[in-house]
């Protein structure tokens, strides 16, 4: 027991990744153990993004290594879309597929990619919907849901794969300001339940309670790592203590 | 006026027939362009390159030129390599061909305004590419495609008009005998007019009401 | 080696067809613009009874196949004038086609902003002033996409024209092949010919596009 804990479930080492002439990951390394939530901050276009959708391999790395529980997911001959099912995404602007119903949603990769019959689909995606508190809005067509409502089919949708990692992609960053807090309570509320989460959010509240671990990023690389007490308190350099200060600063603002 | 209404009861039984050789034309050769313009269309975007461009070459060579040409070649050319094609055959394949092209352009650019996010969000899942493409992209793509694939519809039927010219006896065919027969080319052609005002709003209505049928809120545009 | 010469007699009398199917799309669409542009106005500017007939005119004749409205026409036309089957064809084919502007003009005439019209009526234009020369000027910019597609639509039913004898590029590919005896080479022949002329069509109307788009 005591040796898988300490077996991490995600180790990054030393990817670079770039677009034409523009290098946006320059040599990241990052380790997660299971059921840690690390709260990732960085200037907009620092690679955030970039990142975790090298981890997913939606755009695989130019060079270095990840494994994801003991597989190398970048080693030659990995199937990616098996690697996938295993990572659960959540992005900024939802991405709910437009065609189908909120149950639909969770359904469809429930059917198709998980191979379930329709009836065991139907009842898993109802409980995934229940998790986010949204059976009510089952068949609602995403245009019919608010941001927060679309936000959280999106949650169920990845819950529904069975993820062992989910990445969140600024997932309150396109709503309204009164719509982010039920986003947020789902995502707390998966952490108490053990899911290890890597979460790109400038949300310092819910990095202050949730995150076990706040890393940030810059230039492609971890200038700095810590617990959130202590990144909040006293980060070791001057360029942490500025941007923490900068997005603290516009986070009360906002209120 | 009397002349008329004994030239109109004369007329109607072969022109009826003629309608229905007509609707059969349209309606096979629109179901070629579809199954044709299906694939054509979807590979045009997702394919590999090398295939994209003899995809667009197809497409440019049946845009680009006009249907009574493609008809001509298909009918009076192709025997020249060997492919003789009776008249109705000769028809479906150029018609379908031709919509084939239209139908492909029109889907193109229906896969082409489904967001990017969409076919991220799908990979995301663990969905391969054709699998994102077959259940999340076609979709909602063929949705999108409704309004253009009802014009394409009406188009083909007005189009078929052109096939008497290969002695399809199809509404034309049946008006070019009736008015050498009776020597009254114009109060002929004025009814067969009327035959294609009437099969065109049919048609029209149909397709509103199919359009309305495939509405998704958010999706489709706001159904009428 | 006589492929090659039946190639070049084929060319050589095909191409001559090239200039009429030229002279005919050009003549169709000015007789065309003139009608849909009337029509057009008529049914955005007009009293209720242009308005309705110029809807009639644009619905029927939308629903008929160019084909029978050439037939129609034709043959009325013959009735009254000694015309050439030149230009009882361009003709027939530009009335249809006017339909199809009207369309586009209605469109573009809307999409002026009011505004437009209201200031010239408040300079002291006549409505047929402000509509000549503030009005048709705008539209004309904002119409000029759809009308690209309508005049290389226009070429390619030009080979209609071919049912009342037009010699055009269709008509004397069909001559031709009935000389050598060779109609897949005729009619490839004519294929690619057209071929060449709508891809030119698109590049001049493109470069007309960029250069008179509207700063709106
Ligand atoms: N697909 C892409 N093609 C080209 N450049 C990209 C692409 N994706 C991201 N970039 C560039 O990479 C840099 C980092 O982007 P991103 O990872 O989105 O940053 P963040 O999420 O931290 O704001 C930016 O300069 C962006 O323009
Ligand atoms: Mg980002």
């Amino acid at each position: 027991m005591s040796s898988t804990a300490i077996a991490p479930i995600l180790r990054i080492e030393n990817i670079h990744k770039s677009f034409g002439k523009t290098r946006v990951l320059t040599g990241f390394s990052l380790t997660v153990q299971p059921q840690e939530v690390v709260v990732l901050v960085g200037p907009s276009g620092s690679g955030k993004s970039t990142l975790l959708r090298c981890i997913n391999l939606l755009s695989p790395p130019d060079s270095g290594r990840i494994w994801l529980e003991e597989q190398e997911i970048t080693a030659p001959g990995v199937n990616p879309d098996k690697v996938r099912q295993r990572i659960g995404m959540v992005f900024q602007d939802f991405n709910l597929f437009n065609h189908l119903t909120a149950l639909g949603n969770v359904m469809i990769g429930l059917m198709k990619v998980r191979k379930m019959p329709k009836k065991e689909a139907h009842d898993l995606a109802m409980f995934e919907l229940e998790r986010v508190g949204l059976v009510d809005r089952a068949y609602h067509y995403p245009a019919q849901l608010s941001g927060g409502q679309k936000q959280r089919v999106a949650i169920a949708r990845a819950l529904g794969m069975d993820p062992h990692i989910m990445l969140f992609d600024e997932p309150t960053s396109a709503l309204d300001p009164e719509l982010t807090g039920e986003v947020l309570e789902v995502m707390q509320q998966l952490a108490r339940e053990g899911m290890t989460m890597i979460v790109v959010s400038h949300e310092m509240g819910f990095a202050r309670q949730v995150a076990s671990r706040v890393v940030f990023m810059e230039g492609g690389v971890v200038v700095e790592e810590g617990p959130p007490a202590q990144m909040f308190e006293q980060p070791l350099h001057e360029r942490t203590r500025a941007f923490l200060r900068k997005i603290s600063d516009m986070d009360s603002g906002g209120r | 006026m009397e002349s008329f209404l004994q030239l109109l009861h004369n007329a109607v039984p072969s022109l009826l027939q003629g309608t229905g050789v007509t609707l059969q034309i349209a309606a096979i050769s629109l179901l070629l362009g579809m199954a044709l313009g299906l694939p054509v269309g979807v590979g045009r975007v997702y394919g590999p390159r090398w295939l994209q461009h003899l995809l667009a070459a197809y497409i440019t060579l049946f845009q680009g030129t006009p249907l009574l040409i493609q008809l001509f070649l298909v009918y009076y050319g192709l025997p020249d390599l060997g492919l003789t094609l009776d008249r109705m055959p000769a028809a479906f394949l150029t018609l379908g061909l031709n919509s084939g092209a239209y139908q492909a352009e029109y889907l193109r650019g229906a896969l082409q305004s489904v967001g990017e996010g969409q076919m991220t969000a799908a990979r995301a899942i663990g969905m391969g590419k054709w699998l994102a493409v077959r259940t999340i992209i076609l979709p909602q793509a063929l949705r999108l495609v409704l309004p253009a694939w009802s014009n394409e519809a009406i188009a083909m039927l007005k189009y078929t008009a052109v096939v008497f010219l290969i002695a399809v006896p199809d509404l034309m065919g049946q008006a070019k005998i009736l008015s050498s027969r009776y020597f009254a080319p114009i109060p002929i052609y004025m009814i067969v007019a009327v035959f294609y005002i009437v099969l065109v709003g049919a048609t029209y209505l149909i397709l509103r009401q199919l359009e309305r049928r495939f509405h998704i809120p958010g999706l489709t545009g706001e159904a009428h | 080696m006589e492929f090659f010469q039946n190639l070049v007699t084929t060319f050589n009398f095909i191409l001559q067809g090239v200039w009429v199917t030229i002279g005919v799309t050009a003549v169709a669409l000015a007789v065309g613009l003139v009608f849909g542009v009337t029509m057009a106005m008529a049914r955005v500017y007009g009293n209720p009874f242009l308005q309705t007939v110029a809807a009639i005119y644009s619905v029927i004749v939308r629903a008929v196949p160019v084909v029978v409205i050439i037939f129609i026409l034709f043959f009325v036309i013959a009735r009254f004038v000694n015309l050439s089957p030149f230009w009882a064809g361009s003709l027939a084919l530009g009335f249809a086609s006017g339909a199809y502007q009207s369309e586009i003009f209605r469109g573009a005439f809307r999409a002026v902003p009011p505004g437009q019209m209201i200031a010239a009526r408040a300079i002291g234009m006549s409505k047929l002033q402000a509509i000549q020369s503030i009005i048709l000027p705008q539209a004309a910019r904002l119409a000029l996409p759809a009308w690209g597609n309508e005049a290389t639509l226009v070429l390619k039913d030009s080979t209609l024209v071919f049912v009342v004898g037009v010699p055009e590029i269709l008509r004397r590919a069909q001559q031709v092949s009935a000389r050598t005896l060779e109609p897949f080479l005729a009619f490839s022949v004519a294929m690619l010919l057209y071929l060449v002329l709508t891809l030119l069509t698109t590049q001049i109307l493109q470069w007309f596009e960029r250069r008179y788009r509207l700063q709106m």
